[in-house]
């Protein structure tokens, strides 16, 4: 899967990118650099004002998950209804819609919370149900929108791992919006490091997958060297 | 790693399966109600007022049970224009403002004139309904339904404008047409403001049919409460006048708790408004 993108909107200028099938990206910079934009556009939710999309895959277009800032549930609705919600809108029969849903929650470790309301669940399991849903449809490619950003650091750490679990299995692509270094170096293969006023990608990192292998990755010197570049790679682009 | 787990709903302490503060709630008004009545009535026997100035609460409930037999009969034929009238404001409150959320221009065109509607005295308006159109239950339900209709229509609107922005991009994300965006995303966010509309109207479309009877009072066929509390009037009857006028409230009380019973129903498993730590 191939896109180029590029437009002259104040928000996000004369950004070219390309992503492959299975990567995890992450788009990393501070607030007002276009990346919650630039991830909206991809989504199709906007169109870009100059410049284009290109789907190597036409029908992945179509095929995506999105995950927000905030869980953005429906109150009214249990976790499995939230979570079937994508599938009744692809037209899948009721019984089916529960099965893959229930199978889904249970992979966000969220089995037995089916019939609970959102106003009942804590903020990481409103997150949880979150990404089951983004995922229940098996999407080709998952967007996530700094979802970790309002967790304390624990329930970010936990979820970072679950997060990179699933994507172990399942190899979706992922692009993960964050303006956080340490998440962006712990979970992404490729960090596309962005600079403000106006948005445009400053500079490209990549953590290898072999490097993650590391035993305590999030511990280890590796880690922190990495995180040290893609810092230095970040304050750079903010001065520039 | 299991942060799993449900949080807890809050539990107030209590008694005999009501809360301290529930029970604080019908204690305290229901004693001050009879510490009232009880001064009211003590108040008519020590100066001896006349019973057609002012009865003691005592005659008023005797009255009542006396006159049940035909004053039934009114309370029957008031509360049928009131359930007609907030059957056809609620309904047409939220047709309208269903319209309201899909059509900017149409909001704007017509909600001067809902304003309007809801500002114009409906006293002032009466008399010319009952003029016009000949059916005078029609009339009646035509004037309760005016007083009634606009808190639904303004309240469901609001609620349908506040969806939240997020669900309505995911919804379009998963191609959902605007009909599945209304049906599954506003109608559902609207339902807690539609309900405290309906509560505002219940009061309200009763206060209207009240109001529209006692205009169209004199036509004589009728013969709901608020004509009971003009004939009485008329005959210095003021124990049948006060009987009649507890029920018009007791009808009022009723009807608020009702729906408020109602919205608690539908909104309690997942609306904060109705939490088990609510404490309004």
């Amino acid at each position: 899967m191939a896109k180029r993108y590029a437009t002259g909107t104040l928000a996000v200028q004369d950004v070219g990118l390309t992503i492959e099938r299975g990567d995890f990206l992450a788009l990393l910079g501070p607030s007002g650099c276009g990346k919650s934009t630039l991830l909206r556009m991809i989504a199709g939710l906007d169109a870009p004002s100059a410049g284009s999309l290109e789907w190597a895959d036409s029908a992945a277009r179509r095929d995506i998950g999105f995950v927000f800032q905030e869980p953005t549930l429906m109150p009214w609705s249990t976790a499995l209804r939230n979570v079937t919600l994508p599938l009744e809108l692809a037209g899948v029969a009721r019984p089916e819609a529960e099965q893959r849903a229930r199978h889904m929650l249970a992979r966000v470790e969220l089995a037995g919370f089916e019939n609970a309301y959102p106003r009942q669940l804590s903020g990481g399991m409103r997150m949880r149900v979150s990404i089951a849903r983004a995922l229940v449809t098996k999407p080709r490619l998952l967007l996530m929108d700094e979802p970790f950003a309002a967790l304390d650091e624990i329930t970010r750490f936990r979820l970072n791992n679950d997060l990179l679990k699933l994507w172990q299995d399942e190899r979706f692509t992922v692009v993960f919006v964050t303006h956080s270094v340490f998440e962006s170096v712990f979970l992404a293969e490729r960090i596309v490091v962005m600079a403000p006023r106006p948005g445009r990608i400053a500079a490209e990192r990549r953590v290898p997958a072999e490097d993650r292998a590391a035993a305590e990755f999030r511990t280890s010197p590796i880690y922190a060297a990495h995180c040290r570049e893609v810092s230095h790679a970040l304050s750079d682009a903010m001065a520039a | 790693m299991s942060d799993n787990e449900l949080l807890p709903e809050y539990q107030e302490p209590g008694f005999l399966g009501l809360s301290y503060t529930m029970w604080l709630r019908i204690l305290a008004p229901s004693l001050i109600g009879l510490l009232t009545l009880g001064a009211w009535e003590w108040a008519v026997r020590y100066y001896e007022v006349p019973r057609y100035i002012l009865p003691g609460p005592i005659l008023v409930a005797e009255t009542l049970v006396r006159n049940w037999g035909s004053l039934s009969v009114s309370l029957g034929i008031t509360l049928q224009i009131t359930f007609m009238a907030l059957a056809v404001a609620a309904s047409l409150g939220l047709a309208l403002s269903v319209l309201f959320a899909q059509s900017r221009i149409i909001e704007l065109s017509l909600f001067p004139y809902a304003v309007i509607l809801q500002v114009t005295p409906i006293v002032a308006i009466a008399p010319l309904i009952i003029i016009w159109v000949d059916n005078i239950q029609v009339a009646l339900l035509i004037c309760a339904w005016i007083v009634a209709f606009f808190p639904i229509l303004s309240n469901t609107t609001v609620g349908l404008n506040s969806t939240d922005r997020n669900l309505v991009d995911l919804l379009r994300l998963y191609g959902a047409s605007p009909w599945q965006v209304l049906w599954r995303l506003r109608l559902p966010t609207a339902m807690p403001y539609f309900l405290a509309g309906l509560r505002i109207s219940g009061g309200l479309s009763l206060i209207g049919a009240i109001v529209a009877e006692f205009v169209a009072g004199s036509g004589g066929r009728a013969s709901g409460l608020a004509y009971r509390i003009l004939e009485a009037g008329y005959q210095l009857q003021i124990p049948l006048m006060f009987a009649a006028l507890v029920l018009v409230s007791g009808t009022g009380i009723v009807i608020f708790l009702a729906l408020s019973l109602l919205s608690h129903l539908l909104l309690r498993r997942w609306h904060e408004s109705a939490g088990a730590g609510d404490r309004r």
